[in-house]
C-alpha cells in the first residue's frame, strides 16, 4: 500500500474521531465514549490489562486456596467456611470444591490472564504505536473484542455462584466426563457456563486477531517495511495468526461438546455406563476425538501466551542492553518456525491415550524440532547482553528473569517430548512443573517486562522502582522454589489433579515439600499484590516521566506526546528511515527510527 | 482472631515496605536519578550474580534432599522400564549441562556486561557463523534423543513376547476392575448394556458366550516375576488411566475404545519391599486421568508373585461366571441340603467383594 494510501485510511479513521488528525482537543469524549466504550487501542489495551489483572488475582487466589489443602491437608481453616460456605465444610476445602478450583484456575489462567491479558493488552497498545499508525484497521472491532472478552468474563465468573459448582472436569475439558452432568456435579450448570463463556471468548479472540493481521500488514507508516518491524510487532503478528487458525477449531469441538450435551449426539461418546444411572444410549463416538480438536488449538494456545512474551523481551534486551538484538532475521525465521511447527505437534499431548504408535512417533520428531528454534532463541538473547551495557531497570529484570525461565522449562520439554519418557511422565508433576515455568511464569514475566517497560507510554507516570525490584526478586525466587521441586515429586511419579496424597503408599512421602511449596505460593502471590497496588497507585501518584524517550529507544512509541490522544500523533506520522536496532552504533547510544541514514553511516 | 491478626500484620507488612520503598524514590530524586540509577544497577548487577551462585546450590540441595524419595532411587520394577530410566539419565545429562551452562552464561553476562561509563558496545547485529553453530548442534544432539527414544516407543507399543499373560484392567468411577480369561486364555465377549452390578456383572460380560465362563474377576491385579504381561485396558464410564509408576508405564482407559500396553515385571512385591527398604509397600495403580471428584482416591493394587505362588492362587479363583449365575454352579446343585447351604455362603461373600469392584 503506498503512504497516500495509508495516510488516506488514517483520515478515514480520523474522520470518525472528529478530525483527529490535527488535534485530538477539538473532539468532545464523554466519559462513556473515553472510557467505557472506547475504540482508542491504548484505551482498549488498558480494558484488557486491567481486567486480565483481575482475573489473574482471582486465578492466583484459587491456586493459594488448593495449595492450602495440598500443604496443610490435615489443618482445618474456619474462616473458609465462613468465605466458601458449603464448598469448605468444617474449614476444609472439599473435593468438589477443590477440582473447580483447579480447574478454574487453569481456563482463566491460560485463556483470560495470559490470552486476553498479555496478548490482548499489548497487541492493542504496541501494534499502532510501533508501526506508525493512528489506530486498529478496525477500531470498532477492536472495542467489540473487548466486550466480547467482558461478557466471557461475567459468564465465567457467574458459573462460580451455581449451586452445582463450576466446571471441575480440568481445563482441558475432556468428554466424557464434561459431557456427562452425571457423572459429575461440575459437568452440569457450570459446564453449560464454561461453554458458552469459552465460546464468547474465542470470538473476541478471532476479532482481535483479525484485526492486528489486518493492521500490521496494511497500515505501517511510510518507510516501515516488514523487516523494519520490532521483533515485538513480529511476534504478535504470529500470535494472531496462530489464534486465527487455531480457536475455531477449538470453536468446532465444544460445538460438538455442546451437541452431545444437549442434543443427544454420540460425536464423544460411546459405550458408557454411569453408576446409578444406566446405560447410555450413545455408541459409536470417540472421546479421542474431542482431544485432537481441543490440542489443535491447545497446542498453538501455548505459543499464542508465550511468543507476545518472547517479542516484548527481545525489545527490552536490547534496549537495555544499548546494543542490536543479535540476529535480527533468525529471531524472525524462528518465530516463524515456532509458528508453523506450533500446528504440527498437537498428539504429544496425547502419547498415551493409545494413539497410533507410528503417528505419536511423528509427533516425538516434530515435537523435538521445535527445541531448534527455541535455541536459536535463547542462545541470540545470550549474545544481545554480550558485551552490550546493561541498565537493570525493573522490565529488564524480568527479561532476563524471563530467559532463564524459558530455559529451565524448555529443557524439560525435550524430556516430556519424547514419547518413551512421556509414557512415564505424563500427566504427574513433572508435566506441572515444565508448563508452570515455560508457559505460566515465563509468559507472566515478559507480561511484568512489558507492564514495567511501557508503563510510562500507557500513563505518563514511572512505577515505583524499589516496588519494582522487591517484585522481582522475591517472584523469581518464589518461582524456582516452588517449581523446581515439583520435578522431583513427578519423578516420583506423584499424579497431578489429586486432592489427597495421604493414602497412597507410593506419593505420600512428600507432606513436607508440599507444605513448604504451598508456604512460597502464598508469599508469591502477597509480593503480586504489592505490585498491584504499586501499579493503581502510580497511575495516579507515580514520578511523572519528564523526558519523551526515557529508556532512550529507537521505536516509533516513543516519538509520541507523552499522553499520546486518539490518534497517537499529532500532525503527520513520523516516516521510519531505519530498523528498529541501531543501539551503539558509530559511537552513538541510539539512533531512532525516525532518524535519516546519514552519508558516512557504516553498513552492516 | 487469629486470622484478622493475620491479616492486620500482612497489611502492616505492606505499608512499610510501601513507605520504604517511596522513601527511596524521594531520595534518588534528591539524590539526582542518573546516580541513584547506578547505585541500583551496580546493587542488581551484583544480586544477579549471587541468584546463580545460590540457585545452583539450592539445585544440588535440592537434589540431595528428595532423589532419594523419587522412584530413581530404586531399579524400574520392570525389564522395559530400565530402559526408561536409562533413557532418562542420557536426558538429564544432556539437558543437565545445557541447564548449567546456558543459565551461568545468562546471569554472568547480566552481571559482567552491567552499565559501565568505559564501556564501548560492541554493535554486532548478526554473524551467520554463529547462528549456523546453534542451529545444527541442537539439532544433531536431539536427532540422538529422538533415535533412542522412538527404539523404546516402538518396543514399549509394539507387540508383547507370545509367552505373555493377559488381564483386562476396566477403570469405573473410582475403582478398578481387573479380569483373568482363564483356562482358555481368551476373554468372553462384553456388551456395556449388559452391565449389572447388582447382578454380578460389572463388566456386562455376554454369559451366552462360553469363553466367558471359566473367566475369572479379582480386586487386585497379580502378576508373575519375569512373565510379560499383556493389559487390555477399558472403561465403563470415563477417561481413566492406568499409571503404573514403578513400572514407568501408563495408558489411557478410554470407554468405546480399547487400548494396550504390555510389560515384564522384575521384582515380586516382596522383593521391593525389601529393595526399597518399606515393608509396607505396595505397588500402586493409580489413575492418571482426571475423572471425577473421587479421582485422587482411584486406587488399585497390583501384587508381583513368582510363578508358583501364582498358580496357587489361581487354582482357588471360582469363575465369575458362576458368581453370576449361582444355578450354574455345580456346587449348587448338590442334592444334600447341608453342603448346598455351605456352598451359598462363600458365594455370597464372593457377590459382596464383587459389588464392591
Amino acid at each position: 500500500m503506498s503512504n497516500e494510501a495509508v495516510l488516506h485510511a488514517h483520515s478515514d479513521v480520523a474522520t470518525h474521531e472528529g478530525h483527529g488528525e490535527h488535534h485530538e482537543h477539538h473532539h468532545h469524549e464523554t466519559f462513556i465514549s473515553k472510557y467505557v466504550f472506547s475504540m482508542d487501542h491504548k484505551m482498549i489495551a488498558k480494558q484488557f490489562l486491567i481486567t486480565g489483572m483481575f482475573w489473574a488475582v482471582l486465578g492466583g487466589l484459587m491456586s493459594v486456596l488448593f495449595r492450602l489443602q495440598l500443604g496443610y491437608p490435615d489443618s482445618s481453616f474456619p474462616i473458609l467456611e465462613t468465605l466458601l460456605g458449603k464448598w469448605a465444610k468444617g474449614g476444609h476445602i472439599t473435593p468438589e470444591a477443590y477440582y473447580a478450583l483447579v480447574t478454574t484456575h487453569g481456563t482463566v489462567l491460560v485463556f483470560f490472564v495470559l490470552t486476553a491479558g498479555l496478548s490482548g493488552t499489548f497487541a492493542n497498545f504496541l501494534i499502532p504505536l510501533q508501526i506508525g499508525a493512528r489506530d486498529m484497521a478496525s477500531p470498532f472491532l477492536n472495542m467489540l473484542s473487548y466486550w466480547f472478552f467482558f461478557t466471557a468474563s461475567i459468564v465465567m465468573l457467574s458459573s462460580i455462584f451455581v449451586e452445582t459448582g463450576p466446571f471441575s472436569g480440568g481445563w482441558t475439558a475432556y468428554p466424557p466426563l464434561s459431557a456427562l452432568g452425571d457423572a459429575s456435579p461440575g459437568s452440569k450448570t457450570g459446564m453449560d457456563l464454561w461453554l458458552v463463556s469459552m465460546a464468547l471468548f474465542v470470538v473476541s479472540s478471532l476479532l482481535g486477531g483479525l484485526n492486528y493481521i489486518a493492521t500490521i500488514l496494511n497500515m505501517r507508516t511510510k518507510g516501515m517495511s516488514m523487516t523494519r518491524l520490532p521483533l515485538t510487532i513480529w511476534a504478535l503478528f504470529f500470535t494472531a495468526i496462530l489464534g486465527v487458525l487455531s480457536f475455531p477449531v477449538l470453536f468446532s469441538g465444544f460445538i460438538l461438546l455442546i451437541f452431545d450435551r444437549n442434543f443427544g449426539t454420540s460425536f464423544y461418546l460411546s459405550d458408557i455406563f454411569i453408576s446409578g444411572v444406566g446405560a447410555l444410549p450413545n455408541e459409536g463416538g470417540s472421546a479421542i476425538l474431542y482431544q485432537h480438536l481441543f490440542w489443535f488449538l491447545g497446542h498453538p494456545e501455548v505459543y499464542i501466551i508465550l511468543l507476545p512474551a518472547m517479542g516484548m523481551v527481545s525489545e527490552i534486551l536490547s534496549v537495555n542492553s544499548r546494543k542490536p538484538i543479535f540476529g535480527y532475521m533468525a529471531m524472525i525465521g524462528s518465530l516463524f518456525a515456532i509458528a508453523i511447527l506450533a500446528f504440527l505437534v498437537w498428539a504429544h499431548h496425547m502419547f498415551v491415550t493409545g494413539l497410533n504408535p507410528f503417528l505419536g512417533s511423528i509427533f516425538v520428531l516434530l515435537t523435538l524440532l521445535i527445541a531448534v528454534p527455541s535455541a536459536i532463541k535463547v542462545f541470540n538473547w545470550l549474545t544481545t547482553l554480550w558485551r552490550g551495557n546493561i541498565r537493570f531497570t525493573p522490565g529488564m529484570m524480568f527479561a532476563i528473569g524471563f530467559v532463564s525461565l524459558f530455559i529451565s522449562g524448555g529443557l524439560t520439554g525435550i524430556w516430556l517430548g519424547n514419547s518413551a519418557l512421556d509414557i512415564h511422565l505424563h500427566d504427574t508433576y513433572f508435566v506441572i512443573a515444565h508448563f508452570h515455568i515455560v508457559m505460566g511464569v515465563a509468559s507472566m514475566f515478559g507480561m511484568f517486562a512489558g507492564i514495567y517497560h511501557w508503563f510510562p507510554k500507557m500513563y505518563g507516570r514511572y512505577l515505583n522502582n524499589t516496588l519494582g525490584y522487591i517484585h522481582f526478586w522475591v517472584t523469581i525466587a518464589g518461582a524456582y522454589l516452588i517449581f523446581w521441586p515439583m520435578h522431583y515429586e513427578g519423578l516420583a511419579g506423584m499424579p497431578r489433579r489429586y486432592y489427597d496424597y495421604s493414602i497412597w503408599e507410593s506419593f505420600k512421602q512428600f507432606a513436607d515439600l508440599n507444605r513448604f511449596i504451598s508456604t512460597v505460593a502464598m508469599i508469591v502471590f502477597a509480593v503480586q499484590i504489592l505490585f498491584l497496588f504499586n501499579f493503581f497507585y502510580s497511575i495516579f501518584k507515580g514520578r511523572k516521566v519528564t523526558s519523551l524517550n526515557p529508556w532512550g529507544a529507537n521505536t516509533l512509541e516513543w516519538t509520541t506526546p507523552l499522553r499520546p490522544g486518539h490518534g497517537n500523533w499529532v500532525g503527520e506520522i513520523p516516516e521510519v528511515h531505519r530498523w528498529a536496532y541501531d543501539y551503539g552504533k558509530d559511537g552513538k547510544d541510539f539512533i531512532s527510527q525516525t532518524t535519516p541514514v546519514g552519508a558516512d553511516e557504516s553498513h552492516h | 482472631m487469629t486470622i484478622f491478626l493475620t491479616i492486620a500484620v500482612i497489611v502492616l507488612i505492606f505499608v512499610v515496605i510501601f513507605q520504604i520503598a517511596k522513601a527511596s524514590e524521594y531520595v534518588s530524586v534528591l539524590k539526582g536519578e542518573d546516580i541513584s540509577r547506578k547505585q541500583n544497577n551496580k546493587i542488581n548487577g551484583f544480586l544477579m550474580l549471587s541468584f546463580m551462585i545460590l540457585g545452583m546450590i539450592g539445585v544440588w540441595y535440592c537434589n540431595k534432599l528428595y532423589l532419594g524419595k523419587t522412584l530413581l532411587a530404586v531399579d524400574s520394577a520392570s525389564v522395559e522400564g530400565s530402559r526408561v530410566d536409562s533413557m532418562l539419565w542420557i536426558t538429564i545429562a544432556v539437558t543437565g549441562i545445557v541447564f548449567i551452562a546456558t543459565q551461568a552464561i545468562l546471569f554472568w553476562f547480566a552481571y559482567k556486561y552491567q552499565e559501565n561509563e568505559n564501556r564501548k558496545v560492541y554493535f554486532f547485529p548478526h554473524d551467520n557463523k554463529l547462528e549456523v553453530l546453534w542451529t545444527i548442534v541442537p539439532a544433531i544432539v536431539l536427532t540422538v534423543l529422538v533415535v533412542i527414544g522412538l527404539r523404546n516407543w516402538f518396543l514399549f507399543t509394539g507387540e508383547p513376547p507370545k509367552e505373555a499373560m493377559v488381564v483386562e484392567v476396566t477403570g469405573r468411577q473410582f475403582n478398578w476392575m481387573f479380569r483373568y480369561p482363564g483356562k482358555d486364555g481368551a476373554f468372553g465377549k462384553k456388551y456395556y448394556k449388559n452391565i449389572d452390578d447388582a447382578g454380578n456383572n460389572s463388566l456386562g460380560i455376554i454369559w451366552e458366550d462360553p469363553l466367558s465362563h471359566d473367566d475369572i474377576m479379582y480386586d487386585k491385579m497379580v502378576l508373575v516375576k519375569g512373565r510379560p504381561v499383556k493389559l487390555i485396558i477399558g472403561s465403563r464410564d470415563v477417561i481413566h488411566d492406568v499409571g503404573l509408576s514403578h513400572f514407568r508405564l501408563k495408558m489411557d482407559a478410554v470407554p468405546g475404545i480399547p487400548t494396550t500396553l504390555w510389560f515384564t515385571p522384575k521384582y515380586t512385591t516382596k522383593e521391593m519391599a525389601e529393595l526399597t527398604h518399606n515393608p509396607n509397600f505396595v505397588y500402586e495403580l493409580s489413575c492418571d486421568q482426571m475423572c471425577g471428584n473421587g479421582h485422587y482416591s482411584m486406587r488399585g493394587i497390583i501384587e508381583v508373585v513368582d510363578q508358583e505362588e501364582y498358580d496357587v492362587w489361581m487354582a482357588k479363583m471360582k469363575p465369575q461366571y458362576l458368581t453370576a449365575n449361582p444355578d450354574k454352579d455345580p456346587e449348587n446343585n448338590k442334592p444334600a441340603a447341608d453342603s448346598a447351604k455351605l456352598a451359598v455362603k462363600p458365594s455370597a461373600a464372593a457377590t459382596k467383594v464383587a459389588a464392591k469392584l
